[in-house]
């Protein structure tokens, strides 16, 4: 256990009855990182920041968060960390003012008056201040939730799908506004399943099916994953799907918007395969593989997606 | 670091939470009201018809002019009517039990002779009790009537009778119903089942609807103790169970005229032991429903045999004894003993304490349920 690591935890266990939900995962998060946390639906992200936080209590395994052992010492945790949950959890029937003076008052902070005014004041909210939460529009939930889960200035923040369901903007906004406190010596792990922010994290760990499939910096996942891929564009793209699936070399198949591409990891089999899929109206070439390619492969090998709840 | 003033500050931020929620949500917060309103008009008026006229059948053993004046002094009055005079004493109870009559006033041989001694003789009335209300006030305003009427004759030499505290006994024999439930025990045991309902319902959803609206999970990730949630979500409760109080008292003081005899302090810290007991179960409640329906079932689960085993519908000691046993366990049927026993009987603080401890003690034993039980993680 290092005193640097923000995060600790070795093999951490998760079982609802007999549904596995997270399976040994080992997280060693140094302080003042930002770290992605991917994975796709139901892969245990969820299961395990709450463990993480002291909201579970692991079935097996063990850790700290903090310095603070993640089974007994939850209450100290709770006090410096700053966890955002995955679906808007603060009061609807609550103004914005009056949710945010509530989690000052929780935390103690001191003036809460002037403390909520600022926050408010850098949330550009101070006008709409008396707006009951729950009318606000997804985007500003995200960012309110985010002024309420800092505003006591936690060492360690966890921000679980932060922006699942917000316009790009507001994403780009709101990455901005997580490097900002990364800056400021917060410590970040965030859930996402966009992979454009996977590529703005420092390292991401990659879970499937409850197991950390893979960790590590963007360009060396896409490097290790040691994929050729071909980029299909053009009229009759559309059909070709299905008939390159299961070719020799083939492993994976996926659109990304109007474009085909076509990944594996023998090279001289899977041209083979997309030259005699070749027609007029299609134009291929080989491009560097990306990160969600990597994740499909990776997904490919570690099993489907298991998705069971939203 | 003082954790006492750490700990009330996030009781207070609770507090405050729940203030605000409560205040948002109109139709719980009418209900609060509304409840205890529209309870006491439909028990107390329904109830408390305050009928005249009832047939009466006198025993005479004497007949002198001040027990014409008395008999007269009955009739003016308009409770009494009088109906009959029989003469074989033994006839009275198949009069009440036939229900030919709601009473019999008999007045002794020798009375007059007793009453100007300054012996106090006794006038009895037998009442049919079995529709209590229907009898109880032309009981409790016998002796004032009587009183009233003999104040025409006792003038002259007897006026030194009339000056002392009452020159005559009224004894009052309540057939079929021994408890003589009245008017008078119904609205101060709508105090009691008001607060039941109201409360345990209300605290019962107080968790549930975290859970339900996801807000659960948020509250469990900052630094609140479940002691602390606990007492921040119920104080509210207890200042709503306090002017609930108020609203009772007053109606029953100002639109059913029950009297109020014993100490008003007595009476507050029945409130008040009552009020945490309903508080702390409708907690529990919160603590073991899934979702704001079932604490609602679970409340009504618990109301119905409060209701009925409690003394409040039926005599407590009328009731077989497995029934006295459970009846003996509900908070309501000692609040009910406190609260008559202050308001009716001026029973003084010795007398109310064993059910004030029956109360505190199941207070103490629900609050260990719900502090073992209250998840302070989300499995
Ligand atoms: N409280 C729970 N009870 C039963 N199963 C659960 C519970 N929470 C999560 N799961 C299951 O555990 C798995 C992992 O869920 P979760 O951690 O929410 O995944 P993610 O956040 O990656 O989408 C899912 O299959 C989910 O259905
Ligand atoms: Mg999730």
């Amino acid at each position: 256990m290092t005193a640097d690591l923000a995060i600790d935890v070795r093999g951490l266990v998760k079982r609802f009855g007999d549904k596995t939900a997270v399976d040994g995962v080992d997280i060693q998060m140094p302080r003042g990182a930002v770290w992605g946390f991917l994975g796709p639906n139901g892969s245990g992200k969820t299961t395990t920041i709450r463990m993480i936080c002291g909201l579970l209590k692991p079935t097996e395994g063990e850790g700290s968060c903090l310095g603070y052992d993640i089974a007994r010492e939850a209450g100290r945790i709770k006090k410096q960390t700053g966890y955002m949950t995955q679906r808007f959890s603060f009061w609807s029937d609550m103004t914005i003012r009056e949710n945010l003076e509530f989690v000052a008052r929780l935390y103690q902070l001191d003036p809460v008056g002037r403390i909520v005014d600022a926050t408010l004041e850098s949330l550009g909210l101070t006008q709409r201040q008396r707006q009951l939460a729950g009318a606000l529009s997804g985007g500003w939930k995200q960012r309110l939730a985010l002024a309420a889960v800092t505003m006591h200035n936690p060492k360690l923040l966890l921000l679980d799908e932060p922006t699942a369901g917000v316009d790009p903007q507001a994403r780009r906004d709101f990455w901005d506004e997580i490097h900002r406190l990364s800056t400021e010596g917060m410590t970040v792990l965030v859930s996402t399943h966009y992979m454009d922010e996977a590529e703005r994290c420092d390292r991401i760990v990659y879970l499937a099916n409850g197991k950390k499939v893979v960790e590590g910096r963007v360009p060396a996942i896409i490097e290790r994953s040691n994929l050729v891929t071909f980029k299909g564009e053009g009229e009759g793209v559309r059909q070709l799907a299905g008939r390159l699936k299961g070719k020799p070399g083939v492993e994976h198949v996926a659109y990304f918007g109007s474009a085909l591409h076509v990944s594996g990891t023998d090279r001289d089999k899977i041209e083979q395969s997309v030259l005699a899929a070749r027609s007029d109206d299609v134009e291929w070439r080989e491009v560097r593989a990306s990160l969600e390619d990597a994740f499909i492969a990776l997904m490919a090998g570690a099993g489907a997606d298991t998705r069971v709840h939203a | 670091m003082t954790g006492a003033r750490a700990s009330l500050s996030r009781i207070w931020a609770v507090f405050m939470k729940e203030l605000v929620q409560m205040r948002r949500d109109r139709l719980t917060f009418g209900m609060m009201f509304g409840i205890p309103i529209v309870q006491l008009i439909l028990f107390g008026f329904a109830i408390n018809t305050d009928p005249r006229n009832l047939p009466t059948a006198v025993h005479l053993e004497e007949q002198t002019p001040i027990v014409r004046t008395i008999l007269s002094g009955l009739e003016v009055s308009g409770y009494y009517d009088i109906v009959m005079e029989t003469p074989d004493p033994r006839e009275t109870a198949d009069l009440l039990a036939r229900g030919e009559v709601a009473f019999v006033v008999s007045i002794p041989a020798g009375f007059t002779e007793r009453l100007i001694r300054g012996d106090r003789p006794q006038i009895l009335i037998e009442a049919d009790a079995s529709d209590p209300a229907a009898a109880s006030n032309a009981i409790a305003r016998a002796e004032a009537i009587i009183s009233s009427a003999l104040r025409l004759d006792l003038r002259g030499p007897l006026e030194n009778l009339a000056a002392r505290r009452q020159p005559f006994e009224v004894v009052v024999h309540a057939k079929y119903n021994p408890e003589g439930i009245t008017q008078y025990n119904i609205v101060p045991g709508l105090l009691g089942v008001i607060l039941t309902m109201t409360l345990v319902m209300i605290t019962g959803m107080a968790m549930t609807r975290e859970v339900e609206r996801g807000t659960m999970e948020n509250l469990l990730a900052m630094p609140a103790r479940p002691l602390e949630v606990m007492a921040g979500k119920i104080a509210p409760y207890v200042l709503i169970g306090g002017i609930q109080t108020v609203v009772i008292l007053t109606a029953a003081r100002f639109l059913f005229d029950v009297p109020f005899v014993g100490a008003l302090w007595m009476l507050l810290l029945g409130v008040a032991v009552f009020v945490l007991a309903n508080l702390a179960l409708g907690f529990t409640f919160s603590t073991i429903a899934q979702s704001q329906m079932q604490a609602m079932q679970l409340t009504f689960f618990f109301f119905l045999p409060s209701l009925l085993l409690s003394g409040f519908m039926f005599p407590f000691r009328g009731m077989p004894g497995w029934a006295q046993a459970i009846g003996e366990t509900l908070p309501l049927t000692h609040f009910l003993r406190i609260v008559r026993g202050v308001m009716l009987k001026g029973a003084d603080f010795t007398q109310l304490l064993t059910s004030l401890l029956a109360m505190s003690t199941f207070t103490l034993v629900v609050i260990g349920i719900v502090m073992a039980r209250y998840r302070r993680t989300l499995d």
